[in-house]
């Protein structure tokens, strides 16, 4: 009974939080879930002549494109609100890519190019009898999930203690992660770690029995991406809209004060860094059977810095701008690359300079500055910029 | 035998029953203040590359005082509350909170809790949360990170931090964000986010620096009330203001203690006239 009304309670919080005037940004949440649906049903529904018809190529790419929004939310979390600069969480993503890229490999069974039902192909062209440990369990879903969010989350404890321990912040900090995803780069490309070296994991056949090139499978696949990515927005605006995440404001902003307040800030660093992880390993998870393949490319050292760009050009410190920022920059990038393949990272570069200088809160930024002008009619005294709750224009728009 | 006898007497001493095994102290015990004095600071000393900034350093504060820090600039005065609230280690000396608790053992955060809290000497709060936002996270209680996920503002803490705003005088901007506010609103606001976590002793580093003049005397005021519940040691460089609150003086002077008393008898004393009130008289 009582834990009953405990979740009764929880529940309705969560509500309540989520039904909280101007913070909300539910009609990004909206547009998401609406959009989705209807090109799901275009492309189940309607004939492939139709002029409405959505190509399976258009739902897997905005099926990708979620995935990374998921990713720059993980960004968001750590480096807008928390002040840490992580140029690795494509190392995160990638771990729970390879995670979820391994339960794929085991499914194909005999289907493979040698028909070995116990090894991959790749461990067969190497001449290896059997499956190294580490590839155990991997057969089975729920497990390869647990182990693709086990490993990168305690990846990012032991770095995150580590770092957050000895007081490492700032370039330094952004540093080393850059040092720990080329790391695993390079060690994800030798053969011998048995993960399928330069080529990764690929040539997927299905995923719990649903054909992976099915219509069905691939719009199944982005429904549920865009629901994790709805799930992991509305957490995450929980968390920050709760006292940690006001805890983790003040860390940003004077680190020395919030200790000297008491809180163990290297504890609020590093719990929030491991939660970022984690959202980078799921949305890894869904982009690896939604793109076929995964490998070492991933770890790139790159990867990470175009993270930070989406983040920035969306407006950092914001979640719903990260999102925004990833889906745009990530369009832009799939027609600007159609175009002139070479140019893109000068653009990119050109981007996140014009962002820097013109945009420092990028697109949510100016997007809170239009509604407070649009607010700020004659006739309104200063008193209305502050609400109720406390919060004041400014805050709700930064 | 003789390494038996050892072990013997280590288990004797573990068995004792008087005696507490040190992990089973709780690491947060009221400070122990049976003496009257709550703060013990002996043969401090603190180098940086060589350079001493604290230099065998003894003061002891009683319970319950208001006590002024005056020096020169670079005599040690912040370096002092550095090392009393943990944030720099020392070469060598000890540094007590009443009887019972040692300061060297622990870090920031701990020190905190114990009950020592701390204002800078350059305005330091929460720019980008409210007035009532900052006084909220500096509630005095429990600091973890999964308590502060459920926290409620409860109706007694809002009754406090209510009556902190009044004190610091601030009610009126309590919903305007902290990096709004003037210079001396953040020096009260910082001075009020120590009163909302109710510390034992406050350590209040140049308090009315770029105040006018009629902000310096409600500080004045504001401080001379919180003596007698809480200690307050301040350091401070208006000599006006000191005069005004002090009734002891500690002069600092090249990381050491100079002199010491009253504020008449500190101004004739004649090193402190030598070396530092002789410069501006
Ligand atoms: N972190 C540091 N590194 C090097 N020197 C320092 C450091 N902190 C303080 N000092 C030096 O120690 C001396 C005492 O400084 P401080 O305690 O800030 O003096 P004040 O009495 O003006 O507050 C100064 O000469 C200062 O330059
Ligand atoms: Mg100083």
């Amino acid at each position: 009974m009582n834990v009953l009304n405990s979740l009764a309670q929880a529940s309705y919080r969560l509500l309540a939080a989520m039904r909280q005037p101007g913070r909300g940004t539910s009609w990004l949440v909206g547009i998401l879930l609406v959009v989705t649906l209807a090109m799901s049903a275009a492309n189940l529904l309607l004939p492939a002549d139709s002029p409405f018809y959505v190509s399976t190529y258009t739902i897997t790419l905005m099926g990708k494109y979620l995935c990374f929004a998921m990713l720059a939310m993980a960004v968001d979390i750590v480096w807008g609100y928390c002040g840490i600069l992580s140029l690795g969480h494509g190392a995160f993503f990638a771990l729970g890519g390879y995670g979820m890229g391994m339960y794929l490999m085991r499914q194909i069974g005999d289907r493979g190019v040698y028909g070995n039902p116990n090894l991959p192909d790749f461990m067969v062209f190497l001449n290896w009898q059997e499956l190294p440990w580490y590839w155990f369990g991997m057969d089975q879903f729920w497990f390869a999930i647990f182990m693709a969010l086990l490993v990168p989350g305690t990846l990012a404890f032991v770095f995150g203690w580590l770092a957050f321990r000895s007081r490492v912040t700032g370039v330094y900090f952004s540093i080393m992660t850059q040092a720990l995803t080329y790391a695993l780069m390079l060690a994800f490309f030798r053969n011998e770690m048995g993960f399928g070296g330069n080529n990764g994991l690929t040539d997927f056949k299905d995923i719990l029995g649903f054909d992976l090139q099915a219509d069905a499978t691939r719009v199944a696949l982005l429904l549920v991406t865009t629901f994790l990515v709805v799930v992991t927005f509305l957490v995450s605006r929980t968390i920050v809209q709760s006292r940690l995440g006001r805890v983790i404001v003040a860390v940003r902003d004077a680190e020395a004060r919030t200790r000297f307040l008491g809180y163990r800030t290297e504890h609020y660093k590093v719990w929030l860094f491991v939660y970022s992880a984690l959202i980078a390993a799921v949305a890894g998870m869904l982009y690896v059977p939604q793109v076929g393949i995964i490998n070492p490319g991933e770890f790139s050292p790159l990867n990470s810095i175009e993270v930070v760009v989406w983040v920035a050009v969306g407006g950092r410190g914001t979640l719903y701008g990260a999102i925004v920022g990833a889906l745009l920059v990530n369009y832009a990038k799939t027609r600007f690359t159609a175009l002139m393949p070479d140019a893109w990272l000068f653009a990119l570069g050109a981007l996140f300079v014009i962002v820097t200088v013109y945009l420092p809160r990028g697109l949510a930024g100016l997007f809170g500055r239009v509604i407070e002008l649009v607010h700020r009619r004659p006739g309104r005294g200063k008193e209305q910029t502050t609400r109720d709750d406390g919060l004041s224009v400014a805050e709700v728009g930064a | 035998m003789n390494p038996i006898n050892h072990f013997a007497g280590q288990a004797r001493e573990l068995m004792r029953r008087d005696t507490t095994w040190p992990f089973l102290v709780t690491r947060r015990r009221p400070v122990d203040v049976s003496k009257n004095i709550i703060l013990y600071l002996e043969e401090l000393n603190v180098s940086f590359d060589g350079f001493k900034a604290l230099n065998n350093l003894n003061l002891y504060v009683n319970d319950g005082e208001l006590r002024c820090l005056i020096g020169a600039n670079g005599a040690g005065k912040t370096t002092l509350m550095d090392v009393i609230t943990g944030k720099t280690a020392c070469d060598s000396g000890s540094a007590w909170f009443g009887q019972n608790i040692d300061l060297l053992a622990h870090d920031e955060a701990e020190i905190a809790g114990l009950g020592i809290g701390r204002k800078f000497q350059k305005p330091t709060v929460f720019e980008a949360h409210t007035v009532f936002g900052n006084l909220e996270l500096s509630l005095k209680g429990y600091r973890g990170v999964w308590r502060a996920l459920t926290a409620r503002l409860s109706g007694t803490e809002r009754d406090r931090i209510e009556e902190v705003l009044s004190v610091i005088g601030l009610e009126d901007v309590r919903y305007q964000l902290a990096g709004a506010l003037s210079h001396g609103q953040k020096q009260w606001l910082e001075i009020g986010m120590l009163l909302a976590a109710e510390p034992r002793l406050l350590l209040v580093d140049e308090p009315v620096a770029g105040m006018t003049a009629e902000e310096t005397e409600r500080t004045a005021e504001l401080l001379t009330s919180l003596a007698g519940k809480h200690t307050v040691i301040v350091v401070e460089h208006d000599m006006e203001f000191v005069r005004s609150i002090a009734r002891t003086v500690t002069v600092l002077h090249q990381g050491s203690v100079l002199a010491e008393g009253t504020m008449d008898q500190v101004q004739n004393n004649r090193d402190v006239i030598e070396v530092y009130l002789g410069e501006d008289a």
